[in-house]
């Protein structure tokens, strides 16, 4: 019999591993996900959709989109700018400015959604003004925008940051000695060759922007029909003991979750392809 | 103790990496694997190693005689030098020469003392003395070669294998390293067998040389046989420059000798298009007239250039000697 | 540093950069702690040493400690499986890993309460053996751990992936079996991926919020962590209180982030 080769594992031991890995990333991720369209679909289709055909489900749903149509343009262009200060230039002050963007990944959601509360509440520091000039900012969508801003602030600089250091200024500087200015060298060189990053970066930006709870939840005030956001419909749905209706309403976020999975392994593959054919 | 090589066959999927190669190396000798990327001579020293194993029921591997090819790489007793050194970079240089002792089974580990011991003895063997308790990260290329070295030979190998020992240094501390290894060679007298596809290297540090191409052994012999007696085009063209001629028969550059063109014993005139000279040496492109095409490279020496007033654009003859034809 | 830059927009990028991270989160982090700040140590103290602040910080800072360790060890694993070998649906598996920050978490939340509570698909097994699966600390350290996995995973795949095989190599030529070459030569290198991977699932955990309150239960003192007692006292327009419990909380994971920084460099100084 032959023996193995020296960096590998025997049989039994591979599978046993592999069995092991398989085991909890069922139980861990599959089950969960199964788990929401079994429940929804617990009490019949007709449930199911009577749920997602609700008043409040919908306007739910139409506060989510737009939320999210705000909130992920003003953090892509906010991720462009920041790469292509950090990346493309050497200043003092640059590691700090790094560490800085990371920082939302260090603050809760719900200290996301407090800071705006005492900022634009009506105890915060400008709620009298505001209140003297009838502006709604908390319990209102400006409130929910702010904090969804702040929950997907660092999403897509942080998948573009590296992406442009490892590709480094050359093809920039080649551009800039054949004649170029500034926004041709951003559209024509740059642009193209971190097109796949951006998408992937404004991917995650959406999904966590649609799906964001915290933050969301304490600005919000739970207006039904008014400020809610599905996520928080979702919560109010199943406080009232509604379960089928709250994992009707969880399905479209499940899909939400699905299809950016689906999407970025796309993505993956493509900018993996390419990366093979440089080589 | 030396190594046998009997008939290995090596596959990946549908490709070929070793065809039918049979291989004696001497005990004590130090030979060298020639060939370009791709001819299959890593993997050879892979499968010596353990590193890798030949297809099953090809061939087999034998130590002194002893069958070694069911023996895992870690009991062949085989020292390998990895190409880019493969040094554990979290561990002290130290660390690192003493793994093999440290990760012994306890029946026949050294003790602590003495594992110190053979560490200093081996770090003096390849002059790094003092230097037991530097990261590999703060030591230079040749440096962390030694050190690989040093790490091999702690386990006191059977043999010692080396992949493109020098294959990822400058050109100036290549030099020197070469030349120490060979006297280090000569100093241990272990059996050694090493990766390279310079032909120089190959040519200076090896008792032996064994030229590779395309899964095959093209020819084996002493540096001075394969440099002088090329038995295959391939061995020719690999083993420094060469002119081919029309007819497909080789010569050397400096095997060419310049003579006026009027002079008797002229094989070809033709007219100098470049003309380089550099200490000792110079090195003249002909461009030889009556319709052959391509250039010939000749190396004479300074002076013969400087007496025959030699220029640019001048016609000059060449004298070849006998030619041998070889298959190609 | 030249004054001339080859590369144009610096100006404009750098000035809408620091814009826009001032108005969106420094200046009101700012507010956060000067609100906190403005009310004086005997404040805080009265805040923070009440039994039920103190109960839910054991609660957060522990489960989520606890949560990024087991994700720590069963992310190597899963790592490794995904890395190391070939076998039907790994590409399928490999994508379901970012499964948990895909799915937001009121989603994670409600699913992981259903199948843990009693009569919940796994809950009921567990409550066979004696078990609480939902509604207790248990659940905090389930939710928790479900969202931390895959900052492990992420962070420790493309160090497995750029480990070069010639170090296994190596130490198999000097006689070194498989174990010891995981403990001795695979580990060290992966030790400061594993590190980081851990600080961010930590760090992830110690805020969340939305996957833990369905499943936790929200008993105070029992299962009510440090980010719904700020929500619960906003609600009660508590502003100082929330302010300081929030600043509180921001301080110690700062500090802990910023310790474990430091580790991490140790570990990573022989690296180039």
């Amino acid at each position: 019999m032959h023996h193995r080769p020296a960096t590998t594992e025997s049989a039994p031991v591979r599978w046993l591993l592999i069995g092991l890995a398989l085991l909890a990333l069922s139980l861990f991720l599959l089950l969960p996900l199964l788990a929401v369209f079994v429940e929804a679909f617990r009490r019949g289709a007709d449930v199911f959709f009577a749920a997602l055909h609700t008043e409040s489900a919908l306007s739910a749903v139409r506060l989510t989109l737009i939320a999210a149509a705000i909130s992920v343009p003003l953090n892509t262009v906010f991720g462009l700018a920041a790469a292509w200060t950090i990346t493309k230039h050497r200043f003092r002050g640059r590691a700090l400015l790094l560490s800085l963007i990371d920082l939302p990944f260090a603050v809760s959601p719900v200290i996301a959604g407090l800071v705006w509360v005492l900022l634009f509440g009506a105890k915060g520091w400008f709620g009298p003004w505001l209140a003297a000039h009838d502006i709604k900012i908390i319990f209102d969508l400006p409130g929910i925008i702010l904090a969804t801003v702040f929950v997907t602030f660092p999403f897509v600089a942080r998948e573009l940051i590296p992406l442009m250091e490892a590709q480094g200024s050359d093809q920039e500087l080649a551009a800039v000695t054949l004649g170029a200015n500034g926004w041709q060298m951003f559209w024509r060189v740059t642009l193209p060759n971190i097109k796949w990053g951006l998408l992937y970066g404004v991917l995650l930006c959406n999904a966590r922007a649609m799906g964001e709870f915290g933050a969301v939840s304490v600005v919000s005030g739970h207006i039904r029909g008014k400020t809610n956001t599905l996520p928080l419909h979702i919560e109010v749905l199943y406080n009232e003991y509604q379960f089928s209706a709250a994992f009707a309403c969880a399905t479209l976020l499940g899909l939400l979750a699905l299809v950016t999975l689906g999407l970025k392994t796309a993505v993956e593959q493509i900018t993996h392809q390419r990366a093979s054919r440089h080589h | 103790m030396s190594i046998s090589i009997q008939s290995i066959h090596k596959t990946f999927g549908a490709y070929t990496a070793l065809d039918d190669i049979s291989l004696e190396v001497p005990d004590g000798s130090l030979t060298a694997l020639l060939g370009p990327s791709g001819s299959g001579k890593t993997t050879l020293l892979r499968i010596v190693a353990g590193l890798e194993m030949a297809d099953p029921g090809s061939g087999r591997i034998l130590f002194h005689g002893n069958d070694v090819s069911e023996v895992p790489a870690g009991k062949r007793g085989v020292g390998f030098v990895f190409q880019h050194y493969a040094l554990f970079t979290h561990m002290t240089i130290a660390q690192n020469i003493a793994f093999g002792l440290d990760v012994m089974p306890h029946a026949r580990r050294l003790k602590r003392a003495e594992i110190r011991e053979r560490v200093s003895e081996l770090l003096h063997l390849v002059r790094l003395d003092g230097l037991d308790k530097r990261r590999p990260h703060e030591l230079s290329g040749g440096q962390r070669q030694r050190v690989a070295l040093a790490r091999a030979l702690a386990i006191r190998p059977k043999v010692l294998l080396l992949d493109e020992p020098f294959g990822a240094l400058d050109a100036q501390v290549r030099k020197e390293l070469r030349r120490w290894l060979r006297q280090f060679h000569d100093e241990i007298n272990l059996t050694t067998l090493f990766v390279t596809h310079d032909q120089e290297e190959a040519l200076e540090l090896a008792d032996q040389v064994v030229v590779m191409r395309n899964a095959r052994i093209e020819q084996t012999g002493t540096p001075q046989d394969i440099y002088d007696e090329p038995r295959t085009s391939f061995v020719y063209e690999f083993l420094g420059e060469v002119n081919k001629l029309p007819d497909g028969r080789y010569i050397r550059p400096h095997e060419i000798e310049l003579r006026f063109a009027a002079e008797e014993g002229v094989d070809v005139t033709g007219r100098v298009s470049h003309l380089f000279v550099a200490g000792p040496f110079a090195r003249v492109s002909v461009a030889p007239e009556h319709g052959r095409r391509g250039e010939l490279e000749v190396w004479a020496s300074r002076d013969q250039v400087e007496e025959m007033a030699l220029a640019s654009g001048d016609v000059i003859g060449l004298h070849f000697p006998p030619l041998k034809k070889l298959k190609s | 540093m030249s004054k001339h830059r080859v590369i144009p927009g610096f100006g404009l990028s750098l000035g809408f950069t620091l814009t826009y991270l001032s108005l969106i989160i420094l200046i009101p982090l700012a507010a956060l702690f000067l609100k906190a700040g403005g009310l004086g140590p005997a404040e805080w103290w009265r805040i923070l040493s009440t039994p039920r602040v103190l109960a839910a910080a054991k609660l957060t800072f522990g489960a989520s400690a606890a949560a990024a360790a087991v994700s720590a060890g069963v992310g190597l694993l899963v790592t490794w499986v995904l890395v190391r070998y070939r076998f039907p649906g790994r590409r399928l598996l490999d994508a379901m890993v970012d499964l948990p920050f895909a799915l937001p978490t009121a989603v994670a939340g409600i699913t992981l309460t259903s199948i843990y509570a009693p009569n919940g698909w796994i809950g009921h097994y567990l409550a066979g053996w004696g078990i609480q699966g939902a509604y207790s600390p248990f659940g905090v350290f389930i939710a928790l751990t479900f969202i931390g996995f895959p900052f492990v995973v992420r962070t420790v795949q493309p160090v497995m992936e750029d480990l070069g095989v010639e170090f296994e190599e190596a130490a198999a030529t000097l006689g070194a079996g498989r174990l010891t070459v995981f403990w001795r030569v695979i580990l060290p290198a992966l030790t400061p991926a594993l590190v980081t991977g851990f600080t961010l699932a930590f760090a992830r955990a110690i805020g969340e919020y939305g996957s833990v309150i369905f499943i936790s239960g929200n008993l105070p003192m029992k299962t009510e962590i440090l980010p719904l007692l700020i929500v619960s006292q906003l609600e009660q327009y508590k502003y100082r209180e929330a302010a300081v419990i929030a600043a509180a909380m921001l301080l110690v994971s700062f500090a802990l982030l910023f310790l474990i920084n430091l580790l991490q460099r140790h570990l990573d100084w022989h690296k180039r």
